[in-house]
């Protein structure tokens, strides 16, 4: 574990990418606590630039609400749907891969052939078409982000399973009669965990791409700010008023970037190949 | 002159009394926008807004309205009405000919109002009270009505009731008449061709009956299907006239500052499209009528009209709108008083039951409009969830009774028995249709006052029995009446006299000219 912590602290990238997250995560659990006031209240006259007044620092949108508190709460939204979408995912995807990988034969082809059949439908055209059907809101789209974004993760995980099912320790717990489950879960699993979590950090910014571009579309869930519907409803006045798409955009940006830095670090430090070679 | 129109001249860069008096040009070309491309232009079979829209200039009706809404000649020259209000008498206007060349007569009329009956569902409805129309000679109509209708005269606008050439069309099959692909009417300006996705082409009818108009030689009605590019097409100068609706209300501001280029909302009297929140009178907090009018209270109408119409509209006072006939504003007012509000709400017993807030998916404007009401809500303790909907999923929940608040807005046609009655009687309650009385008001008093009004004479008994309405239903609150809704009408500052009645652009083009 301390070897994890010193390779991945000595990652530039795995370094900024955490202090980002740890910077959005506090935005998102302290923030709304500065701004006590709902982010959909009208508090000064709309199109306000950003600097003029001190108390709304970047500037009103159309209705004349903070875009800043705006950003606060939308940090809120945005990460909880990376986050939990991302779980289910991974909730999803882990048994069914492993599963696939460790039985083989009818079950893999069984497993894989549902797998593919997500796999074959462009996620983003499921996810519409299933919070359309489900009615925007928070739980339609953190259930369809998780149900297009477990397919990845059921693969890498057949085929790190397939990889350690021959392995010598696997095949040693099989003759001393362990159950499958139990050389699932304690053998093979905690092994194959590493790509994984790189995997999921990557997932966490996907998530909130999609989450952003639902509600870009007018999907996202109407009594909940995000930073995607900010830059949707501001979309059509950008010529008007720049600051009300910028601001949320560029949170977007700096968000998901992070997470992929941390993907990165990540993948230095859990690669025992590259961590020992001290980069 | 009506304060609307007032309004209407002042938005437009201050144009003066004295720019009024200018002598029309005759000559020039138009480009305007239509939107979306109409699906016909047979206005007798089809009705939609832009169909009317182009088809305006082609056919006429017996009367036209002037922004108050007072009768004024077209075809019929002049008019008058029996003592008992039961016989109209019509005159038509002589030597008027159809654009091939036929004369008009009483026949056409009659003839064109058999035809509608059966093609044209608001026409049928609005011809219910005729007994009878004959025609003594060529050029004198007479409807016999079975008992008095107050709004008669309100109906023979040309969307309304448009005159169809009897020559070209008895006798064929309506539906395929080669003629519906290129009209034949009798109004200042002739069909010439259509593009489909492209443009449509009106030519000058040289005929026409008023001598001198009209003064274009041609409109061009460009299709053009995207919001953003029809705002560029007037910013680039294919365009020069937007008629209402067709740009997003929040490149009206950016449009009407641009050089030469004059903002209206006039021309829009007759439908008067009222904006309201349908409230669910059967369940929950909704059915009582202090949580009705506390949301009224709640609700800073101001900020809505300032800002997200753009300070175009009026705030509404009640269920008639201010531009129709018998109109009152003596009627109990909810100026944005939030304590009021929440005072109602804890006499009343609110608890905070969740209420479910339906905003109308009919683009930006409406979207923004539903959260700005939900937090006005949410400000007096109301606890609101918007429901995300697309505008056949609105309809539906509306039409199963399965909402709490809706957003709507509706035209009234110029008077309360066409218009404003058929959302408060109770025998319009009906499951599985929408633009009815969906909140289910029910009041006994309310459906005899309607259907009394409808058939009172005189005016001033009429004017009596509304506005007991009026104050009635102001009290109790079954919508929450939200504005009076103007749609701009965006030209260039050259094209003169584009709108000078109630119906607007979509009476067509015969008094306009253009300053060159």
């Amino acid at each position: 574990m301390k070897q994890f912590w010193t390779s991945m602290l000595r990652s530039p990238s795995g370094v900024i990418g955490l202090i980002i997250l740890l910077l959005a995560i506090s935005i998102a659990v302290f923030g709304p606590l500065l701004f006590p006031n709902s982010p959909w209240r009208m508090v000064q006259r709309p199109f306000l630039p950003p600097f003029t007044l001190s108390t709304v620092p970047l500037g009103t949108d159309a209705l004349g609400r903070d875009v800043f508190a705006g950003m606060i709460f939308g940090a809120r939204v945005s990460l909880l749907v990376g986050l939990i979408s991302t779980l289910a995912a991974l909730v999803v995807g882990i048994p069914i891969g492993a599963m696939a990988g460790y039985f083989g034969g009818k079950v893999d082809d069984a497993l894989m052939r549902f797998t593919e059949f997500f796999q074959t439908i462009p996620s983003f055209a499921l996810a519409i078409v299933l919070v359309a059907i489900l009615q925007p809101s928070i739980y339609s789209i953190v259930a369809s982000i998780a149900v297009v974004s477990w397919p990845p993760v059921a693969r890498l995980v057949r085929g790190e399973v397939l990889s350690l099912r021959t392995r010598e320790y696997v095949q040693a717990a099989v003759v001393t009669g362990q159950s499958h489950s139990w050389i699932i879960l304690r053998e093979i699993l905690p092994n194959a965990l590493s790509p994984v979590i790189v995997l999921a950090s990557l997932m966490v910014a996907t998530a909130i791409l999609l989450e952003s571009s639902l509600s870009f579309l007018g999907l996202g869930d109407p009594n909940l700010i995000s930073w995607g519907y900010m830059v949707g409803a501001g979309r059509t006045v950008i010529r008007q008023a720049w600051w009300i798409t910028v601001f949320p955009g560029v949170a977007i940006l700096i968000s998901v970037l992070g997470l992929n830095l941390i993907g990165e670090g990540l993948n230095d430090a859990l690669n025992p190949r590259l961590s020992r070679e001290g980069r | 002159m009506s304060k609307r129109v007032l309004l209407g001249l002042l938005l437009a860069c201050g144009l003066t009394a004295s720019a009024l008096a200018q002598e029309p040009k005759a000559g020039g070309v138009i480009n305007a926008v239509i939107q979306p491309e109409p699906p016909g232009l047979m206005l007798a079979m089809v009705q939609n807004g832009p169909v009317q829209m182009v088809s305006g200039n082609i056919f006429e009706g017996l009367l036209r309205y002037s922004p108050k809404l007072e009768p004024l000649p077209e075809l019929a020259e002049s008019w008058n009405v029996s003592e008992d209000a039961k016989t109209y008498t019509f005159k038509l206007r002589k030597g008027v000919t159809w654009h091939d060349g036929k004369p008009f007569t009483s026949a056409d009329v009659l003839f064109s109002i058999e035809m509608l009956k059966q093609t044209h569902a608001r026409a049928r409805a609005n011809l219910v009270q005729v007994d009878k129309v004959e025609a003594p000679d060529d050029t004198t109509v007479v409807f016999t009505l079975k008992q008095p209708f107050g709004p008669f005269l309100g109906i023979f606008e040309v969307g309304s009731m448009p005159m169809v050439p009897k020559h070209l069309y008895e006798g064929t099959d309506w539906k395929t008449n080669p003629y519906n692909n290129a009209p034949v009417g009798t109004g200042p300006f002739m069909f010439k061709e259509w593009q489909k996705g492209s443009f449509i082409r009106l030519v000058k009818n040289p005929n026409y009956y008023e001598k001198g108009k009209p003064y274009l030689d041609e409109i061009y009605w460009q299709v053009i299907p995207d919001a953003a590019a029809r705002s560029v097409a007037y910013e680039t100068g294919k365009v020069d006239v937007l008629p209402g609706g067709s740009v997003e209300n929040f490149d009206v501001p950016r449009l009407s500052k641009l050089k030469d280029t004059c903002v209206t909302g006039a021309g829009w009297e007759f439908f008067s499209p009222l904006a309201w929140l349908w409230l669910n009178n059967r369940q929950g907090p909704l059915a009582d009528k202090r949580v009705r009018q506390a949301i009224m209270y709640a609700i800073d109408r101001d900020f809505a009209k300032d800002v997200i119409w753009n300070g175009l509209g009026k705030v509404a006072t009640g269920p008639s709108a201010s531009t129709i006939k018998f109109y009152t504003d003596d009627v109990p007012k909810y100026p944005y008083d939030p304590a009021k509000a929440k005072a109602l709400l804890k006499e009343a017993g609110y608890k905070g039951e969740k209420i479910r807030l339906l905003p109308l998916a009919y683009g930006e404007t409406w979207q923004r409009w539903g959260e700005a009401v939900k937090q006005n809500l949410q400000d007096v303790g109301i606890n609101i969830e918007t429901i995300a909907t697309d505008v056949a999923g609105g309809n539906q929940k509306i039409m199963d009774w399965d909402f709490d608040i809706a957003f709507t807005y509706l035209y009234q046609y110029g008077d309360p028995a066409l218009g404003v009655g058929r959302n408060y009687v109770s025998s319009n309650i009906a499951k599985g249709q929408v633009f009815n009385n969906a909140e289910g008001y029910v009041n006994p008093e309310i459906d005899k006052l309607f259907a009394d009004g409808a058939v009172a004479t005189p005016d001033s008994k009429r004017k009596e029995i509304y506005d007991k309405a009026q104050k009635i239903l102001a009290e109790d609150v079954p919508v929450a009446w939200m504005l009076e809704l103007q749609f701009p009408t965006i030209t260039r500052c050259k094209v003169k006299n584009l709108i000078t009645t109630g119906i607007g652009v979509n009476d067509g083009f015969k008094d306009a000219w253009l300053d060159k």
